[in-house]
C-alpha cells in the first residue's frame, strides 16, 4: 500500500498513463453494478411467480400511460411496505411477482399523497371522476391538482395496437388476437365504466374521454393480489 | 497566467518555446449558460413548492406540479450544475494538461448540443412526454441525442489528455475522467427502450429489475454528476482561491478510489423494504453505510487544504461560498449513510426527509460550488474585478439562510409526517387513519420552503444582476490567453 501511494509510488506512474487509468476506472464503476443485477435477472426465486398477475388490458394500459404523462408517481408511490402501520392503511404489501408486466415500473419515491397501490376497488368509479375533476370535492383538504383536462380530452386509441406489440417483442403474454382486437377491447372496458358512472348519477358521454382509461387503470391495482388471496 | 504574453517565468534552459493559447470563449459561454439555466430551473423550482400548499398555483394541463417537478429536477441537476461542470472542467483541464482542448468544434457541439437538449427537455415535459423514470424523463429521441454529445464531449476531453504537456494527471482530472465513464454507462443502461412512437417508449426492463436499474442510475447520477465533477472542481479550484496546495496527496488517491469502488453499490438503498429482494437492500446499505468514509476523505481534503489561510475568508467570497458548500458535502455524505440504514429509512423514505436530504446537497453543496466556481471565474474571464464585492456578500447569507429555511422545514414535515403515518393509539388502531390529517399538519412547513427557496432564488438573481454589471464593464476584446512551455523534442 505505501509502495502504491507515496508521493513517488505506483500510483504516481499510473498518473502519467491516462488510458491506463481509464481503464481501470472503468473496471472498478462496473463491479458493483453487474453484481446487484446479473443474479437478479438469472436468478428465478428472486421474483416469485404469482399466477393470478395478468398483463394490463388495452385501457387499462392506455390509462396507465396518461398516469406516466400527468406525472401521478411524483406524489403517489405504488408500494407498500411490510410495516404493521403500512398493511393497516393500505392492505397487503407488495410481492416482486406484481409488478412483472410493469413498463416502467412505478412505486414511486415521494408520498405527498397516499400509496395507490391498492386503490383498486377501494372506490366507485363515479369517486375517481369527481376527484379527478375537482379534488377538493371527494376530499375537502386535499392539495391534489385538479385533472379537469382529462374529462374533457378525446380517448387516443390510435397506436394502442403498436403499444402491446412492442410489449409482447418485450417478453409480454399478449396473444396476436390481444393485439389485432386491442382498440375494440378497450372500446368495450370504456364503455361499461362510462355507462356504470352515468348510471351512478355521473356525467355520460365519458366513453370517449380520457378519464375512463385512467379509471381503469386505477381500479386494476392491487386486483391482481386479491384475487390470489381469495381464490 | 492570464496575460496575454507568453509567461517567460516557465523558460528553463536554452530550448525553444512553444506558445500555445487556452480556449476560454467555450468556459465564458458555459458559465454565462449556468447562470441562465439556474435562474430558470430555480424559478420553476419555487413554482412547484408553492403549487403544494396552494393548490391554484397549478394552472392547467402543461404547468400542473406532475409534468413541472422533472422539469424543476432536469433544469437544475443537467443545466445549471451540468454547464457548471463543463466551465470548470473546460477551464481547468487546459491548464491542467497545459494544452488547448483538443477541438474547438467539438467543444461548440457540445455547447449548442447541450442547450438543445435542455430546451427540447423544457419543451417536452410539461407537454407530458415523459419516461416517468426520475432524473431520466426525457424521451429515447433526447435520450440518443445526449448520448451522442456526451461522446462528442469525451473524446474532446480524452484528446486534450493525448495532447497533454504535463506528465502527471492531477487529482481533478482522475474525477473527471470517473465522471464522464460513468454516466456514459449510466445514461445507455438505464435508457435502453424500445419505441412506440417518436415520444413514447417502453423500458426493456420491467417491474423489480427496472426499478433496481433506475436506482442503480438514480443514486449514482447523484455520485458522478453532481459529487465526483464536483470534487474535481474543489480540488482544482480551492487550492487556486486559498494559494494553498492540497492537504494530502495520499489521502486523494486512498478517497478517489473508493469513492468510484463503493458509490456503484448503494443505488438500491432507494429501495429498502420494496418488492426488491432482500438481499440486495441489504448489498446497497451496506456499501452506502461504506461510502461515508471516501466522502468524508473528500470534505477532510478539502477543508484542511484550508490549514493557515482561514484568516482569507474574511475578504473572499469565493472561499465562503467554497467552505459552506464543503460543509454541506460533509453533513449530506453523514446523512445519506444514516438515511440509507434500512430502521431510520422506514421512517425517512416517502417523506420530505428525503426531500430535505437532496436539497442539502443541492442548494449546498452544488449550488454553493458552483457560486463560488462563477465568481473566481468571472474577473479572470472577463479581465474586469467583480462590479460588486458586496452584492456577492450579500447573495452567500440570502443563499444561506434560504438554504437553512429550505432544508430545516423539510427535515421538520418529513420527521413529523413519517412519525404520524405509523402512530398507533392505546387501542392499536391507526392513529391517523385518515391520510389528510397528516398533511394539513406539515402544510406550515411547506410555506416555509416557499419562502426558504424564494430567498436561495433571490440570491442567484443577485449573483446574475453582479454578472451583468462586470461584464459590461469587461473590455470588448478578450484574446485567449498565450502560454508558452519549452518545446517538447
Amino acid at each position: 500500500m505505501k509502495k502504491f501511494i507515496q508521493t513517488d509510488g505506483r500510483h504516481r506512474r499510473l498518473e502519467g498513463w491516462p488510458l491506463l487509468f481509464t481503464i481501470i476506472t472503468t473496471a472498478s464503476i462496473l463491479v458493483g453494478g453487474l453484481v446487484e443485477f446479473i443474479p437478479l435477472v438469472l436468478v428465478k426465486s428472486n421474483v416469485p411467480v404469482i399466477s393470478t398477475v395478468t398483463p394490463f388490458s388495452p385501457l387499462e394500459l392506455t390509462g396507465r400511460d396518461l398516469y406516466i404523462r400527468e406525472g401521478c408517481n411524483n406524489c403517489h408511490s405504488q408500494m407498500v411496505r411490510p410495516f404493521r402501520d403500512e398493511l393497516e392503511r393500505y392492505g397487503e404489501y407488495s410481492k416482486p411477482g406484481e409488478t412483472i408486466y410493469e413498463r416502467p415500473f412505478l412505486w414511486g419515491s415521494k408520498r405527498t399523497g397516499p400509496d395507490l397501490a391498492r386503490v383498486g376497488g377501494k372506490y366507485p368509479d363515479l369517486w375517481h371522476v369527481r376527484h379527478m375533476q375537482d379534488p377538493r370535492s371527494t376530499t375537502p383538504a386535499s392539495i391534489m391538482p385538479p385533472y379537469a383536462w382529462l374529462l374533457e380530452n378525446e380517448l387516443d386509441l390510435s397506436d394502442i395496437e403498436t403499444k402491446l406489440d412492442r410489449l409482447q417483442m418485450l417478453g409480454t403474454p399478449y396473444s396476436d388476437a390481444d393485439i389485432a382486437g386491442a382498440a375494440e377491447a378497450a372500446r368495450a372496458q370504456a364503455a361499461a365504466i362510462a355507462q356504470r358512472v352515468a348510471a351512478d348519477g355521473g356525467p355520460a358521454g365519458l366513453e370517449n374521454r380520457e378519464i375512463v382509461a385512467l379509471v381503469a387503470f386505477l381500479q386494476r391495482l392491487g386486483r391482481d393480489i386479491r384475487a390470489a388471496s381469495n381464490p | 497566467m492570464d496575460t496575454t504574453q507568453p509567461a517567460v517565468a516557465t523558460h528553463r534552459g536554452p530550448s525553444p518555446l512553444e506558445v500555445f493559447r487556452y480556449d476560454d470563449q467555450i468556459v465564458r459561454m458555459f458559465v454565462l449558460a449556468t447562470a441562465i439555466w439556474a435562474a430558470v430551473g430555480m424559478l420553476v423550482g419555487v413554482i412547484i413548492a408553492l403549487q403544494i400548499p396552494f393548490w391554484q398555483a397549478n394552472l392547467g394541463p402543461y404547468l400542473s406540479f406532475g409534468r413541472l417537478r422533472p422539469l424543476h429536477t432536469n433544469a437544475v441537476v443537467f443545466a445549471f450544475a451540468g454547464n457548471g461542470i463543463f466551465a470548470a472542467i473546460y477551464y481547468s483541464t487546459q491548464r491542467l494538461t497545459k494544452a488547448r482542448m483538443f477541438n474547438d468544434l467539438m467543444s461548440r457541439i457540445h455547447f449548442w448540443g447541450w442547450q438543445i437538449i435542455i430546451v427540447s427537455a423544457a419543451i417536452t415535459l410539461p407537454l407530458g412526454i415523459t419516461t416517468s423514470k426520475e432524473y431520466a424523463e426525457l424521451e429515447w429521441p433526447i435520450d440518443i441525442a445526449i448520448a451522442l454529445v456526451w461522446i462528442v464531449f469525451a473524446v474532446n476531453f480524452f484528446g486534450t489528455l493525448r495532447n497533454r504537456r504535463e506528465k502527471h494527471m492531477y487529482v481533478a482530472l482522475w474525477f473527471y475522467i470517473a465522471t464522464i465513464i460513468t454516466v456514459a454507462m449510466l445514461h445507455v443502461g438505464n435508457s435502453l427502450a424500445i419505441p412506440v412512437s417518436l415520444f413514447k417508449s417502453y423500458p426493456i426492463y420491467a417491474g423489480v429489475q427496472d426499478a433496481l436499474v433506475q436506482w442503480w442510475y438514480g443514486h449514482n447520477a447523484v455520485a458522478f454528476f453532481l459529487t465526483t465533477p464536483f470534487l474535481g472542481l474543489m480540488y482544482y479550484f480551492l487550492p487556486k482561491a486559498a494559494e494553498r496546495p492540497v492537504f494530502s496527496y495520499r489521502l486523494s488517491i486512498v478517497h478517489f478510489w473508493s469513492l468510484v469502488f463503493l458509490y456503484i453499490w448503494a443505488g438500491p438503498h432507494h429501495l429498502n423494504y420494496t418488492a426488491l429482494p432482500e438481499w440486495a437492500t441489504s448489498l446497497g446499505m451496506v456499501f452506502s453505510v461504506m461510502l461515508w468514509m471516501p466522502s468524508w476523505g473528500g470534505m477532510i481534503n478539502g477543508l484542511f487544504t484550508l490549514r493557515g489561510a482561514w484568516h482569507k475568508l474574511r475578504d473572499s467570497v469565493v472561499l465562503k461560498m467554497f467552505v459552506i458548500a464543503i460543509t454541506f458535502y460533509g453533513m449530506s455524505t453523514f446523512e445519506g449513510p444514516m438515511l440509507s440504514v434500512k430502521t431510520v429509512n422506514a421512517l425517512s423514505h416517502y417523506t420530505d426527509w428525503t426531500i430535505g436530504h437532496v436539497h442539502a446537497g443541492a442548494l449546498g453543496w452544488n449550488g454553493f460550488m458552483t457560486f463560488g466556481l462563477i465568481y473566481w471565474l468571472l474577473p479572470r474571464l472577463w479581465r474586469t474585478p467583480l462590479w460588486s464585492d458586496r452584492l456577492a456578500n450579500a447573495h452567500f447569507w440570502v443563499g444561506t439562510i434560504g438554504m437553512l429555511l429550505y432544508v430545516i422545514s423539510m427535515y421538520t414535515a418529513g420527521v413529523t409526517q413519517g412519525l404520524m403515518w405509523r402512530a398507533f393509539d392505546e387501542t392499536g388502531r391507526l392513529a391517523y387513519p385518515d391520510f389528510m390529517e397528516t398533511v394539513v399538519q406539515i402544510i406550515p412547513m411547506y410555506w416555509v420552503r416557499v419562502v426558504g427557496g424564494t430567498l436561495y432564488l433571490t440570491g442567484v438573481l443577485m449573483m446574475g444582476y453582479n454578472m451583468y454589471r462586470t461584464i459590461r464593464l469587461a473590455p470588448k476584446d478578450l484574446p485567449d490567453p498565450a502560454y508558452a512551455v519549452p518545446a517538447q523534442s
